[in-house]
């Protein structure tokens, strides 16, 4: 966060929001493991709270290609989108995976957007769920649709937030190993969803520690 | 008698969650802290310990690396090694190194089990 930025996380709170997002998308990679029969490696995640713009650019520079993303809005104490994101040339590569190398390129094709939606969903809801769960708030998710483009498109869906414009970019590298997949989980909310997770935040870190000084 | 822990978590949350459960449960153990893989060992090469909670993903080094060579240190060290990701692999290599797999966050009674543990391993190789 730079110094003018209207919520700024404290140390403390930032540590938490990425030891939460840890356990949710270590609760994903078990579910994913599940699906894919391969070890999931998960990288740690880095949160970083950026404008539109800089998100944009940073998912353009690390990925130039054509991307896909399965796309879920949640809504309840915090609201936002969620979004997972990978190489559209992996695409199929993940769908084989899930449903097996059996099946023949036809049958992969046409399983295409119900497998991405349905592994999306698995990976977004178990990150969230846990997230939700440790915050001890329910939050309630969409049905994930699938989204090809760059990054300028998957962070401008309409509606565009009408109280500022902050993305949390929360990068976390998931690969599977013996297949050439990896992805990232991106978040996205606005100002007063921001402003209401750090309290949760900060209720959770009081809850946990019991006032335990750092 | 009082036992030592060392806590090794890249989060200090993490930490003050088990520095919680451990005052609060366990007052007769003595707690380090060390925030990667690195400070883990050199405090661990200074002094010996009863037992150590390692994360498992952490930057640098990660928690089963680590297990491996506080096992290579202290052989009959209780090792516990905490993630919510209990994929099949990491759950055994974490027994394939000697350490309990202990599921994030951390439940009062997997710590309560693992201390107990260990104050059995002390007893049994004194």
């Amino acid at each position: 966060m730079t110094p003018d930025d209207p919520v700024a996380l404290s140390d403390l709170e930032h540590d938490a929001l990425t030891e939460l997002v840890n356990l949710g998308v270590s609760r994903s990679a078990l579910n994913l493991r599940e699906m894919v029969g391969a070890q999931v490696l998960l990288s740690v995640p880095t949160i970083t709270l950026v404008n539109r713009d800089r998100a944009i650019e940073i998912l353009a520079r690390t990925e130039p290609s054509k991307l896909v993303a399965v796309h879920q809005i949640f809504e309840g104490a915090i609201a936002g989108r969620v979004l997972l994101i990978f190489p559209d040339t992996q695409s199929l590569e993940l769908v084989r995976a899930v449903s097996g190398d059996e099946l023949p390129l036809d049958d992969i094709i046409e399983l295409e957007q119900e497998a991405l939606a349905e592994t999306g969903n698995i990976i977004l809801n178990g990150c969230l769920a846990t997230i939700a769960n440790l915050l001890q708030r329910s939050l309630k998710m969409s049905l994930p649709e699938i989204l090809r483009g760059d990054g300028s498109e998957f962070f401008n869906l309409m509606p565009l937030p009408e109280a500022g414009d902050v993305v949390m970019f929360l990068y976390v590298n998931f690969a599977v190993r013996e297949r050439d997949i990896r992805g990232y989980i991106v978040m996205l909310m606005d100002l007063p969803s921001l402003a209401a997770l750090k309290s949760l935040l900060s209720e959770f870190i009081e809850r946990t520690t019991g006032g335990v000084t750092p | 008698m009082t036992y030592k822990v060392l806590v090794v978590d890249d989060s200090k949350l993490a930490r003050m969650v088990v520095a919680k459960a451990l005052s609060t449960g366990h007052p007769d153990w003595m707690k380090a802290e060390a925030a990667n893989a690195a400070e883990a060992m050199d405090l661990a090469s200074r002094s010996p310990f009863d037992a150590a909670l390692l994360d498992f993903n952490m930057p640098g080094q990660d928690g089963l690396h680590l297990a491996a060579e506080l096992r290579a240190l202290y052989p009959r060290m209780a090792l516990g090694l905490l993630s919510a990701n209990h994929q099949v692999e990491i759950v055994s290599r974490a027994h394939e190194v000697g350490a309990t797999f202990l599921p994030k966050p951390l439940a009062q009674q997997d710590l309560s089990d693992f201390l107990a543990k260990a104050v059995q391993l002390k007893a049994a190789t004194r």
